[in-house]
This record gives C-alpha cells, sequence and structure tokens, in this order.
C-alpha cells in the first residue's frame, strides 16, 4: 500500500528550508525502492516547528519536525513509514496542543490535505457550502451570511451579510466581487496561509458570494511579495474552471461566475479598499473618498463585493453548516471564530484560529510560550503597523473588536507582533510615522505631510531637543492625521504612535545630554 | 551624444505584449508586471506604446508607473536582494541585520553594487513574520535569517 507523507509547500516552510526535504525524501525514497506519495500540503500553522514532516499511518498522522534535508536519512531508518520514534517526532499531529485546542473552522482544511486536489478538498466537506447556496434565493444566502454574525476580517470589522445586501440590492449590469488579498500588515500571514493551504475554499466562497449579489466575476487582488499564493491561486482556478465549479455555469446552476488573481506592485496603500479599486482599474493606488461606497459604485463603477480573503473563506463554512454554528462561537458582538497570527520574538510563533474573546496574555505567554529571546515582553503590537502597542498592563484585554477600540486599539488583520525588552518604543513610534511617509498615496495633506513631520519631531525628541515641546507636538500631530485623513493609513499611523507615547513613557525621555568639558 | 534614440525592438515586444493583454479589464498593471518580467524593468521607450494603444496620456502611464515600488524604471543588478524592514522583522533584530548586508555589499537600500551584481532593496514584509527575520533573494524566500546566513546569501548572489 502506498505511504502518503507531506511535505508543506507553505511560503513559510519553504523559507525555511522545505523544498531542500522534499527533494532528499523523494531522492531517498527512490533509492530505497519504497512505495511512498509525498503530498505538498499547506502548513499546519506551528511555524517554530517547521518544515514539519508528516507521515500517514494506520494510527492517524504523526509529525516530525522541525525536519532538516539532513535528516530525511535517519528519519527513514527509524521507520518513518510507520510512524517510529526519533528525535524529531512529535506524536499524533492532531494531539500537538497548539492545534488541539483551536476550533478550526475556516482553516480546518489547511495542512491537512492537497491543496491543489479538488477531490480531497470535496472528501473534506469541499463544495457543501455552494451546494446548498445554489439551491436558495440570494436574499436567504446573504440573510443566512448576515445571521451568522459574521464581520469584515480585513480590519474594520463591518458586517458582511449587509455589505453584501446592498450589493444585490444596487442595480447595474454588471457586478463583481473583489477579494482584498493585499495582505502588508506586519505580522499577518493567514490570507497567505489560506491562498497557500486551501484555494478552494476562498474560490468557493467567492462563488457564494457571486450569487448571493448577482456578480458574475471575481477577482483577487493579491501582493507581488506572495509569489506562492499567487502561484497556488492561478493554478486552483484552473482546476476549478476545468470540473465546472467556476464558468458559465457554477456546478450545473445555470449560473455564471468566473474569476482571476491581479498582483499589485509594492503599494501597501493598495489595502485600503478604494485605492486597491483604483489599482485593479490600471489606476495609481490613490484612495477614493466615500462616498460612494463601493456596494454602489465600486470597481468601473459598478456595485462590487470588497472583502478580505478570510471574511470570504469563511462564508462555506456558514453556508454548509448554518447561521446558528457559526454564530454559537465568539463573544458580544464579535461572532465566529478569528485565526490569530502570532508573531515576532515569540517561541511559538503561527497560527492559532479560536473563538473571539481569549486574553490577550493568554494568547502572549501560554499560547505563544513567551518571547523567543527568553527576555521578558515589553509590547506587543496587534494589528499590524496602524496597531496599537499594548504593554503587560492591557494583557486582560479579550481579542474582540470592541474591547480592543476601548482601549484605543484594534484587532485589525489579526496580526500580533511580539517585542522583548530590549525593543525602543521611541525608535518604534518614529518607524510608524516613517512608514507612513513611504507608503501614503498623497492624496489628503494630513497623512503625506503629517507623516514626514512626524518623522522629524521623533527625532527632535530623541535628540533631547525641547522634548516637552515636541512631545505635545507629536500628539497634537497625530489628532490631525487621526481626523483629517481620508482613509486608515494616515488615520490609524497615530495609534501605534500615541499607543508607544501612552504606555510608555520612559522612552519619550530625552536622552542625557553629555556636556563638552570646557 | 545625449538625445534619446527610441530603440525599434523594445518598442515592437512592447506592442506584442501590449496587443496580447489589452482585452483584458484594467489591463495597464498586468502590462507593466509583464514588460519587467520581459527587460528586467520598465524601458521609457515602452511608454508611448502603451499610451497610444490604451488611449492614455505618457503623463498618465508614467504616473502609473512610478506609483509603485516594483516597477524600475533602470534595470536592477543581475540579482535582487530584499531585506524585510517590517515590525515583526524588527522584533527580530531585522535592523541589525540590514546594517550588516549593507556592509557586506558597501551599498545602502535601492542602491546596486559597482560590479552590477546586487541590488539591495527594503520590502515591507513578506509574510513569514512567525519565522523572522525573512529575506528574498531573486523571488526565493529566506526565513529566521541570521548573519551567517546573510553572508551566505550574500556571497550567493555576488557570484
Amino acid at each position: 500500500m502506498t505511504t502518503k507523507i507531506y511535505i508543506p509547500r507553505d511560503a513559510a516552510a519553504v523559507a525555511l528550508g522545505a523544498e531542500k526535504v522534499a527533494k532528499a525524501m523523494a531522492e531517498a525514497i527512490a533509492a530505497r525502492g519504497l512505495d511512498v506519495l509525498i503530498v505538498r500540503n499547506g502548513s499546519r500553522g506551528m511555524h517554530w516547528l517547521e518544515p514539519l514532516v508528516e507521515v500517514e499511518t494506520a494510527d492517524g498522522r504523526i509529525a516530525y519536525g522541525p525536519v532538516k534535508a539532513r535528516d530525511v536519512g535517519s528519519l527513514l531508518d527509524a521507520g518513518l513509514l510507520d510512524g517510529g520514534d526519533h528525535a524529531l517526532c512529535l506524536g499524533k499531529t492532531e494531539e500537538i496542543p497548539f492545534l488541539k485546542q483551536q476550533t478550526r473552522l475556516t482553516f480546518a482544511r489547511c495542512g491537512v490535505i492537497d491543496p491543489l486536489s479538488l477531490d480531497d478538498y470535496q472528501a473534506h466537506g469541499g463544495l457543501a457550502g455552494l451546494r446548498n447556496a445554489i439551491a436558495m434565493a440570494p436574499q436567504d444566502i446573504v440573510a443566512q451570511v448576515t445571521e451568522s454574525g459574521l464581520r469584515g476580517r480585513g480590519g474594520a470589522g463591518f458586517p458582511t451579510g449587509i455589505k453584501w445586501k446592498t450589493v444585490l440590492d444596487a442595480v447595474g449590469d454588471r457586478k463583481y466581487i473583489v477579494c482584498n488579498a493585499d495582505e502588508g500588515d506586519s505580522g499577518t500571514f493567514a490570507d497567505r496561509m489560506i491562498m497557500e493551504g486551501d484555494p478552494f475554499v476562498l474560490i468557493e466562497g467567492m462563488a457564494i458570494s457571486g450569487i448571493a449579489t448577482g456578480a458574475t466575476k471575481g477577482f483577487i487582488y493579491t501582493r507581488s511579495e506572495y509569489p506562492h499564493a499567487i502561484a497556488a491561486m492561478a493554478e486552483a482556478i484552473e482546476i476549478a474552471r476545468k470540473a465546472g465549479v467556476l464558468g458559465a455555469s457554477v456546478l450545473g446552476s445555470g449560473k455564471a461566475f468566473d474569476m482571476e488573481v491581479r498582483t499589485g506592485a509594492g503599494a501597501y496603500v493598495c489595502g485600503e479598499e478604494t485605492a486597491l479599486l483604483n489599482s485593479l482599474e490600471g489606476k495609481r493606488g490613490i484612495v477614493r473618498a466615500k462616498p460612494p461606497l463601493p456596494a454602489h459604485k465600486g470597481l468601473f463603477d459598478c456595485p462590487t463585493v470588497i472583502n478580505n480573503v478570510i471574511s470570504l473563506a469563511s462564508v462555506p463554512i456558514i453556508m454548509d453548516k448554518g447561521a446558528a454554528f457559526y454564530r454559537d462561537f465568539g463573544m458580544g458582538r464579535s461572532r465566529g471564530t478569528i485565526p490569530i497570527q502570532i508573531a515576532g520574538n515569540v517561541k511559538h510563533a503561527g497560527l492559532y484560529e479560536t473563538a473571539f474573546g481569549l486574553a490577550l496574555g493568554e494568547i502572549i505567554d501560554h499560547i505563544g510560550g513567551g518571547t523567543a529571546s527568553g527576555r521578558p515582553v515589553k509590547a506587543v503590537q496587534v494589528g499590524g503597523p496602524l496597531g496599537a502597542y499594548f504593554p503587560r498592563a492591557l494583557f486582560d484585554t479579550p481579542f474582540d473588536y470592541e474591547a480592543f477600540a476601548a482601549r484605543d486599539g484594534l484587532i485589525g488583520h489579526a496580526g500580533i507582533v511580539v517585542f522583548d525588552d530590549t525593543v525602543d518604543m521611541l525608535h518604534q513610534a518614529r518607524f510608524a510615522m516613517e512608514f507612513c511617509a513611504v507608503e501614503s498615496c498623497g492624496k489628503c495633506t494630513p497623512c503625506r505631510i503629517g507623516s514626514t513631520r512626524g518623522v522629524e519631531v521623533a527625532d527632535r525628541i530623541a535628540a533631547g531637543i525641547e522634548p516637552e515641546k515636541n512631545r505635545e507636538l507629536l500628539a497634537d500631530l497625530c489628532n490631525t492625521m487621526k481626523f483629517g485623513s481620508l482613509c486608515a493609513l494616515g488615520g490609524f499611523t497615530p495609534y501605534p504612535v500615541l499607543s508607544a507615547m501612552t504606555h510608555f513613557p520612559d522612552d519619550f525621555q530625552p536622552a542625557p545630554v553629555v556636556e563638552a568639558a570646557e | 551624444m545625449n538625445i534619446h534614440q527610441p530603440r525599434a525592438d523594445i518598442a515592437e515586444t512592447t506592442l506584442a505584449i501590449v496587443e496580447e493583454l489589452k482585452g483584458r479589464e484594467g489591463p495597464l498593471l498586468p502590462i507593466l508586471h509583464e514588460l519587467q518580467e520581459e527587460f528586467g524593468y520598465v524601458p521609457q521607450d515602452c511608454l508611448p506604446v502603451i499610451a497610444r494603444e490604451l488611449n492614455l496620456s505618457r503623463a498618465e502611464v508614467y504616473g502609473v508607473m512610478t506609483f509603485y515600488h516594483d516597477f524600475r524604471e533602470h534595470p536592477a543588478g543581475r540579482h535582487v536582494l530584499k531585506l524585510c524592514r517590517a515590525e515583526a522583522c524588527q522584533s527580530m533584530g531585522g535592523d541589525a541585520l540590514a546594517e550588516r548586508a549593507k556592509r557586506l555589499l558597501g551599498i545602502d537600500f535601492h542602491e546596486t553594487t559597482p560590479d552590477g551584481a546586487v541590488t539591495l532593496e527594503p520590502v515591507y514584509c513578506l509574510g513569514l513574520c512567525s519565522c523572522a527575520p525573512s529575506a528574498m533573494l531573486d523571488g526565493e524566500v529566506h526565513a529566521r535569517v541570521d548573519a551567517a546566513d546573510i553572508e551566505a546569501l550574500v556571497q550567493e548572489a555576488r557570484r
């Protein structure tokens, strides 16, 4: 019988040597004449164990990691094919606590299946949501998504069902579904992982969205920094088209929906939805003033659903298991699950999908296991470069849209970057302004000019020039940017700056000036 | 001496690429990507051809091209080394790593070594934040890059 060995094709695994492991494994298998099939799966999300090699045994899947190419020989000698014991053996994959404690709804198949096998996808519950949807009236699909409580996972947290209803009710000859896969926030990689590890779930979610709103064409706008995701998505779309999941008649329903992948060109601001639409149209990625909303006048002035990857990838399970099933997870107005991305200076870095409501400290200290450097945690930045820095004193904050907003933070795309006590928060505040200056689209003054002035003011504080006055000036500048900017880039850059100033005032004290001896 | 001579071969190749892609919705970015793939940068001589074929002004095409960090006006070195400068990589010593790479290559970000071997560029996030710091050499990703790794990468790029 053929034994299956899983070696991830996820970019993080590849960056840690998965290609070399796969090559060495293939050579060793051939040399030993073993009956083995190597499956290139997505990542399970335990990135400190990548490359994580799994073998399918009668007892379930057994994991080994982190595996290097040079370990392949000794693994096979130790009886890898039967799940044999070895220094790198982690036991049953599903029993690893980091994985076992999760609630995997959106990422249920990620790392489990061959991402480019539609048969595998269907064997693990794929397309059930789409099959249900094509039998329903568009209004009913929209109602089910609304009732699930699903909110935009890109960061804004707008109810997905309401957005869809606006597009369904909008009049237009053409409507579009645009998937925002421009995942530029540092500390986030959930979109990349789903596109590389389970691309069909995104295709299914977009097809459901199209059928629900009357849109016939979809675009996935992703980043040029994600070559592996682009390749996986493009191949999956081709497979889905050949199988009749996409095309003139989706699964024989008589309803048309097709899609393609588009690649951005290194502009962070294109993650802002209106800049993204301009970029898709072939223009400069300049932010548009709202209204009109993209739901009324979006891509090429047509009604457009624009949703984040994770929002769309969460739709199939809602259509499969029902609104109540999904809504039963979570807390307050944050329903369902959220793939938390634990990154930076942390021991157990990776993706952890769980219901909303976990305390921040629980995520950092228990799940993440503290810092990788072994030093104390000083700050964590939640929500990317536009998210606030939280000190340990705020570690009781539950992971929930409203709870974070109440403490002048945001969960954004649910990325957490951990810093140890060597970090200089004034430097981080300066970087936030510098990043905004580099990436500003230039349309509005507070963002374009304010960010550059912000860098200068931070530099003056660091140099000990009128520190008190300059701290006030920086806070004032932040308020101008917050309330005067057109989009979240200029509007949210103050979050990391102000939170750094508020929670870490010591780092904003002037450097002791050494007087030159007379 | 400095009078610009449009290169006919560039115009021809550009026309072929534009012809192939102009039927797509919003074709300009796909066209620019394809041109950069073909030439390694987007030569000036492409712009009038694109403008004519897409019924845009040259200024509009130039404006779009220069808006995006990815598109180059000039050829890069034979190898491009990108280092992530974003927060997650900073938390794992990305800044020191970048300084080391600059010293080893003798250049700053956005510069090319005098022998034309390596261009060094910053990148804001490769999505490898859980195994920081990260780098990309000619499209190949590397994670948990330490001092020895960066030396190996620089050496590989120098060849």
